[in-house]
């Protein structure tokens, strides 16, 4: 099963090449991950999507809670959580395509934030799924190149990832 | 206010943190600190002559003491030599606080002259590491390091200081920590009530109990506790190779070291137990050969500090995650209030069963009617020898696993080995560790003619500090362990397991200032045992000692098999 795994990371040089160097040490898979630092620069959020089985995903937060810089940690997708991630993707636009790629992306809410003779650039904020479903949509053929930034989530309610 | 420079900060602070030895090796980036070294007395310095040794000094310190050992090494091949010895505390969670130079800061990166990454070579085989980035940090990471390395699971901890940060003329103003604030790290210290509750009330319950105790118990300094655990249940304790010596080798109630080369009775108690009381212990494969057939009927209770431990390769059915000795006082205290006792009529008819697989002598072994001894009459002749009283530290391999099974320790941090990482060349700097600090007690590295070549320089560096340990090789002419799995597995080709070209060791030791002897036939051991540690006793001793090179280390677990499917002979399977 896949598993959000969110990690207040010391926001230190080496921190992050310790969680990733684990993840190949150990075998254990990253799908996506991405980090930045949160409002107490002191601290990193960072994100991870990877997935096992329950006794595995036990030993990967087992073995990241004794990284000296994890401070918490949490697995998002134990409970009710939002996740996103944001995709920008530039796709071949050409005669009646234009519009109809257009429609498609209103369709999923993304917006055209450049536009070129042939090309169209779009953004796409959204779950793994939704951007996925995107592409199937406009063809594959026509896509050109993409680029996301892995999962971001986080828990709904009151529940807070914090000191 | 007192200014000092980073290298002075350095060695302060090292002071403070307790280090009476350092062992290490100058080089280019840490001239400056070695100047700070020679110009104070508090804190001594061991030059080796391999940096590896030097961490397995350290780590043979740490074993014996409990303390965390301190290695000093230059930047690049200083650091990098170190790698090894750093691994073989990493895997056995031994404390370790490892400086390495580093080049100037604002040359690294740039590929300069003995640079390396010594954070990201040593990422995988250490507990934590710091880059020193502001030479006035220096004590706080120095606190910080001792800190991290000697609580919890201890482990070792690498400290890198570009050469920059130690400059003589840069003067900073010194403040060691009282109190050493981490937010991130609080290891356990205590394990939760209601489990231990759980455990005690299935202890009293069980009919076929063992104790099952590691190193774990050996690293908090909890020997007493087990023992008085043990006595009290009146149950059978058996300890892992890194766990001899926790539990009284001689006791009445020890069945013996277990796993793949553990005892019959040992293996046999595991196997058919109800219920499994882990301590400290990690369920190493090497413990419990294939872990789909382990212990069938137990229902298991595993104490550690690291939760990764816990459920790791066995599934558990009663985890503590805490400190062995704050779980096994709480046990003890429950065991006290309650009005029940083990069943005493179960417990009877289960020692009963024991002692008929005791009885099947499991590691006997056939003297050979000719003057070559059997590897394992030399260990039990340096046993009586010592009268079981000495620090033990071995090498890998056959002479390591006959050390284990036929030295009987009665003590804790007397069996010095690396049991995690298995790594030739061990035995003999952690010997030479041990000696330097307990300088009143018997040292004996038990080695191989294979191990002993990959840190024979050190004899040098016994010459120059005076240290007196006695080396007992067991000269089988030939990587016994491999060549011994040859003969099982791959029908005698032995193939590079054998030693041509040994070196006259007994010449060798004397070109380095020591004595050495040679002992070919039965008849001589006496009197050299007695030489060594009789005439000799103030000198290094390096006996050279022919064994069988038939030998095999038996029992032998049959592997895929369950804790129960051992070879016992060549011949003989369970």
């Amino acid at each position: 099963m896949r598993h959000i795994i969110s990690i207040l990371l010391e926001n230190e040089p080496g921190a992050l090449s310790r969680v990733v160097g684990l993840f190949a040490q150990r075998g254990y898979n990253i799908e996506t991950l991405t980090v930045a630092p949160t409002e107490d620069k002191t601290l990193s959020r960072l994100t991870m999507t990877t997935t096992g089985d329950d006794r595995k995903i036990e030993q990967i937060t087992k073995q990241l809670n004794k990284l000296i810089e994890v401070v918490k940690l949490v697995d998002l997708s134990e409970g009710p959580h939002i996740e996103r991630e944001l995709m920008l993707i530039k796709v071949k636009a050409v005669g009646a395509q234009r519009a109809e790629i257009k429609r498609t992306a209103d369709i999923f809410r993304g917006q055209i934030v450049d536009v070129s003779a042939s090309v169209y650039t779009i953004q796409l904020t959204g779950t793994s799924d939704k951007l996925e479903a995107f592409i199937e949509a406009i063809g594959a053929g026509c896509v050109l190149e993409t680029v996301r930034t892995g999962v971001s989530g986080i828990s709904r309610g009151e529940k807070i990832l914090s000191l | 206010m007192e200014l000092l420079s980073g290298g002075e900060m350095l060695v302060r602070a090292l002071h403070e943190s307790g280090v009476e030895y350092i062992y290490g090796y100058p080089g280019g980036s840490l001239l400056h600190v070695y100047d700070a070294l020679y110009k104070q007395s508090a804190v001594k310095h061991v030059l080796v002559r391999h940096e590896q040794a030097a961490a397995h000094m350290a780590d043979g310190y740490a074993r014996a003491t409990g303390k965390p050992g301190v290695v000093m090494v230059t930047s690049g091949p200083g650091a990098t030599n170190t790698i090894t010895g750093i691994a073989t505390a990493y895997t056995d969670s031994i404390p370790m606080v490892v400086i390495s130079g580093q080049v100037m800061s604002y040359l690294v990166g740039d590929d300069a002259f003995q640079e390396t990454d010594m954070l990201g070579l040593s990422r995988p085989i250490v507990k934590h590491s710091f880059a020193v980035r502001r030479p006035e940090d220096i004590p706080e990471i120095v606190a910080k390091a001792f800190h991290i390395a000697s609580t919890g699971r201890p482990g070792p901890v690498v400290i890198d200081i570009p050469k920059d940060m130690t400059m003589p003329n840069e003067r900073y103003e010194y403040v060691y920590p009282k109190k050493v604030k981490l937010r991130s790290y609080t290891p356990p210290q205590r394990g939760h009530s209601g489990q231990i509750k759980k455990a005690v009330e299935l202890l009293l319950k069980a009919k076929r109990p063992v104790i099952y105790a590691g190193g774990g118990v050996i690293i908090d300094g909890s020997s007493d506790k087990l023992r008085a655990l043990v006595d009290r249940l009146d149950f059978p304790c058996t300890n892992t190779l890194m766990g001899l010596g926790s539990y009284p080798g001689t006791g009445e109630r020890f069945v013996g070291m277990l796993g793949m080369h553990g005892t019959y009775e040992a293996n046999m108690v595991m196997h058919h137990s109800d219920v499994v009381l882990a301590i400290g212990a990690r369920f190493d494969d090497r413990v419990t050969n294939a872990t789909s057939k382990f212990c069938p009927d137990a229902k298991i209770i595993h104490i550690d500090i690291d939760p990764s431990c816990i459920s790791k390769t066995i599934i558990v059915d009663v985890p503590i995650v805490g400190p062995v000795g704050n779980v096994l006082d709480e046990m003890m205290a429950l065991l006290d209030e309650s009005n029940e006792v083990p069943d005493a009529e179960a417990i009877a008819s289960w020692w009963k069963q024991i002692n008929e697989w005791r009885q099947r002598h499991a590691m006997r072994y056939e003297k050979n009617d000719s003057q070559l001894m059997k590897p394992q009459e030399v260990i039990e002749a340096i046993w009586t020898a010592t009268k079981g009283d000495a620090y033990v530290t071995s090498d890998v391999g056959q002479h390591q696993m006959f050390a284990a099974q036929y030295y009987k320790f009665d003590k804790p941090n007397r069996w010095i080995n690396s049991g995690g990482l298995g790594t030739m060349g061990f035995g003999f700097p952690a010997a030479m560790g041990v000696k330097m600090n307990f300088p009143d007690e018997m040292v004996v590295c038990v080695t191989g003619e294979g191990s002993i070549q990959m840190n024979i320089q050190e004899l040098s560096t016994c010459l120059q500090y005076g240290i007196p340990v006695k080396i007992l090789c067991l000269n089988n002419g030939s990587l016994g362990m491999v060549r011994q799995w040859q003969d099982m597995n791959y029908e005698g080709r032995h193939s590079h397991s054998y030693m041509e070209s040994l070196p006259d060791f007994i010449r060798l030791v004397e070109a380095y200032g020591h004595v050495g002897i040679r002992v070919t036939e039965r008849d001589q051991l006496p009197q050299a045992l007695e030489d060594t540690f009789g005439k000799y006793n103030d000198r290094l001793v390096f006996l050279d000692v022919a064994v069988d090179p038939e030998e095999h280390v038996y029992p032998m677990q049959v592997p895929q098999g369950s804790m129960r499917d051992m070879w016992l002979s060549k011949t003989e399977r369970t």
